[in-house]
């Protein structure tokens, strides 16, 4: 079979390598290699080594935005998979009534684009901020960072908690019942039985919240832009800006380069969920 | 024990529907304001219902599709969105079943750089892959689906050929020995099995295609082609001052789709998104 079938790989592989090689194999080891060159456009690229990373790192909007992403994701991962876990546990009860409308409305934001989220969010928020008599969005990098979180956590609540839920029906009623028997209490089954038996997706919940909180773009592009003055511009956004915001030969290298070492943390981080999710899997 | 567990699921469902009508909320607000006349939609009076007064019928609606060309965005977008999935579905499948019963030195290769494409995020290729695009004149709403076709396949190859190991051998084999070319097989006996996984890919991407912003803004001519979240951004984004009235119809406009596509498949789209989730 695996003779016939390898004279047909020109119709079955190459349709979607071609594709793959011009959406992404190109561009990656292109990107790569532009990261060393100063340019304006693809044509013009000259090489000239490790400038661009050197800048990087002494880039201070980049390193403030590195940290405006860090201190954004750890609250959002904690609030996310806090309240998400909560709602699953709740949700599967026994004789709960209306649990299936109660999930399809926390799902629904996530169906909805970062861009069009970020929007409805601006108008709610900046009528708040008008109503209470602070600055609005655009001056007001605090309620910038919050309203970022509120955001993140009303797209992501819903996910999160479908995942938590699949892996709470997937506890045995037999151990719970065990445990039943032997005398512990709701709150001992939940802690010594329920939890160590959803680690496995409370460890993919953490990390698709730690990538998402670390990609996120067009959210923030929406409903902040990176307002005020920078103070609210994540990672991607920086990049973004480097890219697009400014004219000239410096900025196109720079932002290749940003783009490169974002793409390394990024890539450690799954690293990072891939050992962690496999080392979980084997105690099982 | 019974009435207290009665008890607690009482108050369970009481704090869920104060918090589901939170959650509503937002889009509720929205849709209330988007009703309103144009001058009486204020930050103070945001949080009240229209009255007969400030009452404004579908003109907000009637103005968004008018002037901002929201027909027409949205067509680029269902068109977009169509013959990406469509495509992504088609040849992802196939090069799936390829790599999953071939094994070469390629199609591990394959295999893995499909991987490592989910991980990358998009800011490192999207300069490149803009430029790309150009050269090679993918960018109209016409062509773009083959950039969403390299773009998406690395999550379709992943979820489609990790599905395919638990398919049996031997159906494939029968039917290659009664005669099957691979094609017939491949669309005959393998591609009906791979239902439940191509439903699942589908809604992933399609989900991913429409709201996408980035790649088209990036790719498309923005003067000639917008697709919606790019109408969206446009509306808000330039300067000037900002009507909020059409601003707020056209974000009714896009949501609602949504929500009906996903009231009328909620069960496969919850289903196919964990799916993805746990996979991925």
């Amino acid at each position: 079979m695996e003779k016939a079938l390898k004279k047909y790989a020109p119709i079955f592989v190459l349709p979607t390598f071609a594709a793959f090689s011009i959406g992404f194999i190109v561009p990656f080891f292109q990107g790569l290699y532009l990261s060393f060159c100063q340019f304006t456009t693809t044509k013009n690229a000259k090489f000239i080594g490790l400038g661009n990373y050197a800048r990087v790192f002494q880039d201070e909007s980049f390193l403030d935005s590195f940290w405006f992403t860090v201190a954004f994701a750890i609250v959002s991962i904690i609030l996310i998979n806090v309240i998400a876990f909560v709602l699953a546990l709740v949700l599967t009860r026994n004789n709960l009534k209306g649990t299936n409308v109660f999930r399809t409305v926390f799902f629904m934001p996530n169906l909805i684009g970062g861009i069009v989220l970020g929007y409805i969010w601006q108008i709610l928020i900046n009528c708040i901020l008008s109503i209470v008599g602070e600055p609005l969005l655009a001056l007001n990098s605090t309620a910038g960072y919050w309203g970022l979180i509120i955001l993140m956590c009303w797209q992501q609540i819903g996910y999160m908690m479908i995942i938590y839920i699949a892996g709470i029906q997937n506890v045995p009623d037999t151990l719970t019942e065990a445990a039943a028997i032997d005398g512990a209490n709701a709150w001992q089954t939940m802690l010594k039985v329920k939890l160590p038996m959803v680690m496995p997706s409370i460890t993919i919940c953490v990390f698709l919240t730690l990538t998402n909180s670390f990609k996120l773009f067009d959210q923030n592009l929406a409903l902040t832009a990176g307002e005020p003055a920078h103070a609210t511009e994540m990672l991607a956004l920086n990049i973004y800006q480097t890219f697009y915001a400014r004219a000239g030969a410096a900025w196109k290298g720079l932002g290749q380069a940003k783009a490169v070492v974002f793409c390394l943390l990024v890539i450690v981080i799954s690293l990072i969920q891939f050992k962690a999710t496999h080392s979980k899997e084997v105690q099982q | 024990m019974k009435s207290k567990e009665k008890g607690i699921n009482t108050l369970c469902t009481c704090v869920l529907t104060v918090l589901s009508l939170l959650y509503i909320f937002p889009v509720v607000m929205i849709l209330f304001n988007s009703l309103k006349k144009e001058n009486s939609i204020t930050t103070d009076g945001a949080f009240t219902l229209p009255t007969a007064e400030t009452f404004d019928g579908l003109t907000n609606y009637i103005n968004a599709i008018q002037a901002q060309g929201f027909l027409k965005s949205l067509g680029y977008s269902l068109f977009i969105t169509i013959s990406s999935v469509a495509a992504i579905l088609l040849f992802c499948s196939m090069t799936a079943w390829y790599l999953a019963r071939v094994k070469s030195v390629f199609s591990t290769l394959f295999y893995y750089l499909c991987v490592f494409s989910m991980v990358v995020p998009f800011q490192m290729v999207m300069y490149t892959l803009s430029s790309t695009a150009d050269q090679l004149k993918l960018n109209t709403p016409w062509n773009i689906w083959i950039i969403y076709l390299g773009f998406g396949a690395g999550l379709a190859v992943f979820m489609i050929t990790g599905f395919m190991k638990s398919i049996p051998l031997e159906i494939e084999e029968a039917a290659m020995i009664d005669g099957c070319t691979p094609l017939r097989t491949f669309f005959s006996i393998v591609m009906p099995m791979l239902k439940p996984t191509l439903v699942s890919v589908g809604i992933l991407e399609a989900m991913w295609v429409w709201n996408d912003y980035l790649l088209p803004t990036l790719v498309l001519d923005i003067k000639s082609y917008k697709t919606i979240p790019m109408l969206i951004q446009y509306f808000r984004g330039s300067y000037g001052r900002v009507e909020m009235g059409p601003m707020m119809a056209s974000i009714m406009l896009t949501i609602i789709p949504i929500i009906v596509v996903y009231l009328a498949g909620q069960k496969h789209i919850i289903k196919g998104v964990a799916a993805g989730a746990v996979k991925g």
